[in-house]
């Protein structure tokens, strides 16, 4: 087998197997709207690496960042809620991105690209994956209680704050991970769609997170399967098939 | 009153939100072993009171616990119970404790199958639902419960069920009780204490002594009649 398409295997297997089981935690309608307008905030950032032939995954780190940190403070400054802040800059990201990005780049900055991955890529991708699995994977339980009520879960001694801020930049550092593979514009179905797939097959919380986890590594790799036979951008087939897996998942779904 | 067995004193207690004076000057003591309820009009700063009592708000003045362990159950309508991963009540169960064997007994204990263990919250009926809450709740044996209007959204029959089970772990567990409810025949019947609160107190005292026309209409400004059975 090509070395290209194996560390393309790896690395895409890896980033939509941690996408998946972030993606199980993406519950409620505002978690699910930051996972796409993070993915677009990381386009500016994606057209300066391409600019300045440097990492996409550490300029969309540090747009996302900067992105993130600009939405605090101007919830701090304003009463607008989360949501309108969020569409504001990310709408402005957008917008700034274009103004700069290389007019032959743009297929790499909205779709991604396996094309060019090298074996430390995959091997820094691989490291941070686990660590974020270990992140959260450790405030789970707390974030699904949460989820059923915020009081429930503070009055039973969990730190809602530290806990959202700790998936948000986890989910940042996934995102940023992603728009590699898939590229900015679809970064939120890399998140949302496994997990939407293993809700329709799964009857307890343990099959729901290993599912999840196993769809989105397993959509990436027939993405990448089907680039390497077709030739066109793996982005969209991994979306495809992501969604093609759900597809598979609405008939063989439980009851309830 | 012998101060070891207070459980809770409130001081002064003066809760605002956005310049907005919900609670003023309230200050009263809950002692082992109360029932005590807060009674009052919608709107009153009931739910906004017991939020406060566990810092879930900010306050003004001085809320003292002494207990170890206190649970608390939101009103129903703070509670999702659809839009969530699959979770099942014994997975939810095991968030506090990993022993099958406590699981089983609790929700036996709450009068509800075994077989439900391996339901989903969507799949409960609300006095299901409620009755697994508060088994939940118990499971890791409180010295306070809190409890917010448990029985909204449930029939008479279930509301019924609901304060027995929670008279019989009351009596069975040196357990106090805080408790919302509109349910007057609920106040006579169950609680040692009753404090009647419309942004500040209007009364306190026992279920006899707060529970007159005079008192309710206070409390409501319109003319509720309560009639009380000697069989209490």
């Amino acid at each position: 087998m090509n070395t290209q398409i194996l560390l393309a295997l790896i690395l895409s297997g890896t980033i939509g197997a941690i996408a998946g089981y972030l993606g199980s935690l993406m519950l409620s309608k505002r978690m699910a709207l930051m996972g796409g307008a993070l993915g677009h905030m990381t386009l500016p950032g994606v057209a300066l690496a391409l600019l300045y032939d440097f990492d996409v995954s550490v300029g969309a780190t540090l747009f996302l960042a900067f992105g993130v940190l600009i939405i605090w403070f101007l919830e701090q400054k304003t009463r607008l809620h989360l949501e309108a802040l969020t569409a504001v800059v990310f709408s402005a990201s957008l917008a700034t991105a274009f103004l700069f990005l290389p007019k032959d780049d743009i297929d790499i900055a909205l779709l991604g690209d396996v094309s060019q991955i090298s074996s430390i890529t995959v091997l820094v991708t691989v490291i941070i994956s686990i660590v974020l699995f270990f992140t959260v994977k450790k405030i789970y339980s707390s974030m699904v209680l949460a989820s059923i009520s915020g009081d429930l879960a503070q009055t039973s001694g969990v730190n809602l704050k530290l806990n959202n801020a700790l998936y948000l930049i986890c989910i940042a550092v996934t995102v940023a991970l992603g728009v590699r593979i898939v590229g900015g514009l679809m970064t939120a179905a890399l998140l949302a769609i496994p997990a939407c797939t293993a809700k329709n097959i799964s009857s307890n919380l343990s099959q729901y997170t290993v599912i999840s986890t196993l769809a989105g590594s397993l959509a990436c790799i027939l993405g990448v399967i089907a680039y390497a036979i077709l030739g066109v951008p793996a982005g969209p087939l991994i979306i495809i098939a992501s969604a093609l897996l759900f597809l598979v998942s609405v008939f063989k779904q439980q009851k309830g | 009153m012998n101060n070891e067995n207070i459980v809770l004193t409130v001081s002064n207690l003066q809760i605002a939100y956005e310049d907005r004076q919900i609670i003023s000057d309230l200050s009263f003591t809950a002692k082992q072993k109360d029932i005590l309820v807060f009674l009052g009009p919608n709107g009153a700063g009931k739910t906004t009171l017991l939020r406060a009592l566990q810092n879930l708000l900010p306050y003004q003045g001085t809320v003292s616990w002494n207990a170890q362990k206190i649970s608390y159950l939101p009103p129903q309508e703070f509670l999702q119970r659809h839009s969530l991963p699959p979770l099942n009540i014994e997975e939810f169960y095991a968030f506090k404790t990993a022993d099958s064997k406590i699981i089983k007994t609790m929700i036996a204990d709450v009068g509800l199958d075994e077989s439900l263990l391996t339901h989903q919250f969507s799949e409960l009926s609300t006095g299901q639902f409620q009755r697994m809450l508060i088994g939940w709740a118990l499971l890791d044996n409180p010295d306070v419960l809190i409890l917010d209007e448990p029985t909204s959204g449930i029939d008479l029959g279930g509301e019924e069920t609901i304060y027995s089970l929670l008279h019989k772990f009351w009596q069975n567990q040196n357990l106090t009780i805080l408790l919302v409810t509109h349910d007057l025949n609920i106040v006579w019947e169950y609680a040692t204490q009753v404090i009647c609160l419309n942004k500040q107190q209007v009364c306190m005292g026992t279920p006899d002594e707060v529970l007159t026309p005079e008192q309710l209409k206070r409390l409501y400004g319109t003319g509720i009649k309560f009639y009380k059975h000697q069989h209490r």
